[in-house]
């Protein structure tokens, strides 16, 4: 019989082990369930994992890389500082798109002037539009003790519908025939968010996400913001003994989250998307979840998960088209992903012990 | 009264690193009360799960009334005779006297019955206890009755009682006594587990005292003084803490008609504390679980924010003030629950020395914290409070609840306290270190620091307290002082009785 004994310190070695083993776990019941759909599972594998950093088409999968881990690690690393002191900010999709249509709107209401202030405003114009989306349900869980789960995600909606206003109305571009979306930014010289380095998917939003993992870092290890984060998602009553006040934090963790989520978009839009249109949003909001607890709410692990999200990512896209695989097996690849790291957590805290017959 | 109902041989058991009980012997009468005594971790709980079934023995034989005697399971010991009631009750708030005891019994009868059989038992051993009634409702006493009639229904041959006193008033021990004695003249024998040693030496005829799972003596413990029992059970001479009497100095703390609505479902409000603790003194503040004890502790602490002129901390109003505030103006405090409100539990000691200690220690430089200072701050703590431990990078929960209890107080009593309030203090913690914090309590109060001590436990009140005070519902009586008290006045203060003193004096 196996028996789970929980261990008195947490095990130093497991917690970076865990989310190897649920790779590797994800891999072979990944290959299994591609192999059942009739596909060669190894080659799978090589597709989703190996082919876009090594394979033949690699020069333009590589950048992909960075410009799609840039908005999970910089979203991610937003929720964990919630996700750590217990606050379930769920609704970073929402957040991203308000900051990106913050954001767009600066850089369309200056359309066509060229200033170096231009970009720096939209940066805070992205970061105020996602912090103000978070601040409703922060506000309203501080003030009412609604629940932010259900508020947070319910605004995603609200903010898709927003989105789609603004790209048939006010963002529309006068140009564009009637067609819905707003003027390309990315064709802006003052408003773009190109490469830093050509053709390596570096731009600034890459920038941001490394900046915010390594003030993220800082806080959580050395500051006593972070420490009270952390107190307080480990043992509420003992923040409160410790005095921290539960709705301040509320405020600035949510507040954290939605800025990063709003900076993501406001990268996102003035960059590789270009234009604020109706199917702007891709899901990175939801993915960062996934990537938070990939990297076990640490910002570097963060930083590793992100890079292997948006491998899978890129992989699934390769494999959709040169093996015919169905968009859902990949999305359920990457739930199995996030379903194997919840479930070996558990020998970070508890030792399997293998026994005979015990009794109590 | 020669025949041997209950018999245990060289019970032995192991858990990995630790021997629960090594070669274990004794015998029970029937128709005696026989006490099991032992500090905490000395392998009392497992013994008596042994022989209620719950834990399988590694070696060793049981046999009851000459036959072997071995349950698998608790229902097996119940078949054969023996009932048990816990330190900690199983039973459901929502349901009604009758139903609860229903719900623990293999074959209930039907209701009508039921009641009745309660009824006929409760006044049979003289435990007033109504069988329609909600146990939500009920006192800690009062719900201890309905276990123990669940119990008394099987009609049991030995009744094992863990700590049956600890959450009772003097006298509810007094009625509970009187039920014992009545079981131990119809033959029933009883195994008594406790730590108040007096209460044993007046009810008990056998005592078996218990060290690191040994058995190190018997006894009679009407013919033993309290102090050499404890002297057994420790195994070395006792240290009962002393001081000189304390001169009493200006007033640094005081409540003035302190009144808040409880701050969670099924708290107790406070109503109307007004009481002055001066400089040197120690507070003793006695009650009955569950009449406020948590809730001053909070409104003192400042996670409970109440009206600015109910708290006065020398002469400022520090009502509204939370925790950090009060902290850096000289008020600290440790909570009872040590697990998850004095202590993160998966924090190391390092971190839970920032905790609390970040104001007054200095621990963070324009909000970063300073770890260096932190640790050398929980290794001081570690060294000075004897904390066992393999350092300050251990989390909260690796240590037992002794060690992290001194840690707690410790971690207080380093900053230098103007005024100092503590919950339960040494509760769960075994007999050399409870006597350790004591004495550390009372340094304190020797060197000028106002100490008030929230606490069920009378005997640790009456010991180190200058005065006592009791909580009743959310009220506070007038404290009074602690030397000549007796059993019987304390009994009439933790009751509530204090109401009608007042009505007296002004009559």
């Amino acid at each position: 019989m196996i028996r789970l004994e929980k261990r008195p310190q947490p095990s130093k070695v497991w917690t970076w082990a865990t989310p190897v083993l649920a790779v590797v776990a994800t891999m072979i019941f990944g290959g299994l369930m591609f192999a059942l759909l009739g596909k060669d599972p190894v080659l799978a594998i090589r597709t989703i994992f190996y082919d876009p950093l090594f394979g033949e088409f690699s020069s333009y999968s590589r950048p992909q890389l960075l410009v799609k881990a840039g908005p999970l690690i910089l979203i991610a690393t937003g929720l964990a500082m919630g996700f750590r002191a217990g606050i379930w900010n769920i609704g970073a999709e929402g957040q991203y798109i308000i900051g990106a249509v913050f954001a767009a709107s600066v850089g369309l209401a200056a359309y066509p002037a060229e200033s170096v202030l231009i970009f720096p405003a939209m940066v805070i114009a992205g970061a105020v539009g996602g912090t103000l989306w978070a601040m409703i349900p922060a506000v309203l869980r501080v003030k009412f003790g609604t629940n932010e789960i259900l508020v947070s995600l319910m605004l995603v909606y609200v903010a898709e519908n927003i989105l789609a206003y603004a790209a048939l109305g006010p963002l529309r571009n006068p140009d564009g025939m009637g067609f819905p979306g707003s003027r390309n930014l990315s064709q802006y010289p003052s408003a773009a968010n190109l490469d830093l380095i050509p053709g390596t998917g570096m731009h600034w939003g890459v920038v941001a996400a490394l900046i915010a993992v390594i003030f993220g870092y800082i806080l959580l290890s050395r500051h006593i913001l972070g420490f009270q984060i952390r107190l307080a998602g480990q043992a509420p009553r003992a923040a409160a003994f410790s005095g921290v006040n539960p709705g301040r934090l509320v405020l600035i963790c949510m507040g954290i989250a939605g800025a990063l989520a709003g900076l993501a978009g406001m990268f996102e839009v003035a960059g590789p998307a270009g234009r604020i249109s109706i199917d702007f949003n891709v899901g990175y909001g939801f993915t960062a979840i996934i990537v938070a607890f990939l990297g076990r709410l640490h910002p570097v692990g963060i930083l590793l998960a992100g890079l292997l999200m948006a491998l899978t990512y890129i992989g699934g896209e390769v494999a959709q088209l040169t093996l015919g695989l169905p968009v859902a097996a990949i999305q359920l690849f990457q739930g199995m992903l996030l379903f194997f790291l919840l479930a070996v957590d558990v020998l970070t805290n508890y030792s399997l012990r293998w026994s005979g017959r015990e009794v109590a | 009264m020669t025949d041997v109902l209950l018999s245990l041989s060289g019970l032995t058991k192991a858990y990995p690193g630790v021997v629960a009980n090594s070669d274990v012997s004794f015998d029970i009468r029937p128709g005696e009360v026989h006490a099991l005594l032992g500090e905490n971790g000395a392998g009392k709980s497992t013994l008596v799960k042994t022989i209620y079934g719950l834990v399988r023995p590694d070696a060793g034989q049981m046999t009851l009334r000459g036959a072997a005697f071995a349950p698998s399971e608790p229902r097996a010991a119940r078949a054969a005779g023996v009932a048990m009631v816990f330190q900690h009750f199983s039973l459901f708030d929502a349901l009604d006297v009758a139903e609860n005891i229903a719900l623990g019994m293999e074959n209930p009868p039907p209701m009508r019955d039921l009641a009745a059989r309660i009824r006929d038992v409760s006044e049979r051993y003289g435990l007033p206890l109504d069988p329609s009634r909600v146990v939500g409702d009920l006192s800690a006493g009062e719900r201890q009755r309905v276990e123990i009639i669940r119990c008394l229904l099987q009609d049991p041959k030995l009744l094992i009682m863990d700590e049956p006193t600890s959450v009772l008033t003097p006298q509810e021990v007094d009625i509970l006594f009187a039920t014992l004695r009545k079981l131990q003249a119809e033959g029933t024998a009883i195994l008594y587990i406790s730590h108040k040693l007096e209460e044993i030496r007046a009810l008990c005829q056998h005592a078996t005292i218990l060290r690191l799972g040994k058995v190190v003596g018997t006894c009679d413990p009407r013919e033993t003084s309290a102090r050499d029992m404890a002297e057994m059970m420790v195994g070395t001479v006792l240290q009962v803490p002393s001081r000189e009497a304390a001169v009493a100095g200006e007033v640094v703390l005081a409540l003035t008609g302190l009144t808040a609505p409880p701050p969670r479902q099924f708290g107790t409000a406070l109503c109307d504390i007004t009481v002055e603790v001066r400089k040197g003194e120690v507070l003793g503040i006695g009650g009955v679980a569950g009449n406020g004890q948590d809730e001053l502790l909070l409104a003192l602490s400042g996670e409970m924010r109440v009206g600015s002129e109910m708290v006065r901390l020398k002469g400022q109003p520090i009502g509204h003030l939370p925790p950090n505030a009060r902290r850096s103006r000289g008020l600290l405090a440790a909570p009872e629950e040590r697990m998850g409100h004095a202590a993160a539990p998966d924090m190391s000691l390092t971190e839970n020395a920032v905790l609390t200690g970040v104001v007054r220690e200095d621990l963070s430089d324009r909000g970063f914290l300073r770890w260096a200072k932190a640790r050398t701050f929980a290794e001081s703590v570690i060294a000075k409070f004897d904390v066992r431990t393999p350092g300050p990078g251990s989390t909260a929960r690796s240590l037992s609840g002794g060690n992290l209890q001194k840690f707690v107080i410790g971690r207080e009593i380093m900053q230098r306290p103007e005024v100092l309030v503590v919950n339960q203090p040494t509760w769960g913690v075994d007999a050399s270190a409870a006597a350790f914090i004591r004495q550390a309590l009372l340094d304190l109060a020797e060197a000028g620091a106002a100490v008030i001590v929230v606490s069920q436990d009378l005997d640790e009140l009456m010991e180190i307290s200058d005065r006592f005070a009791a909580l009743n519902g959310g009220r506070l009586s007038p404290p009074r002082p602690a030397q000549g008290l007796t059993v019987e006045e304390i009994g009439l203060m933790l009751g509530g009785a204090h109401d009608m003193e007042v009505a007296h004096v002004d009559a």
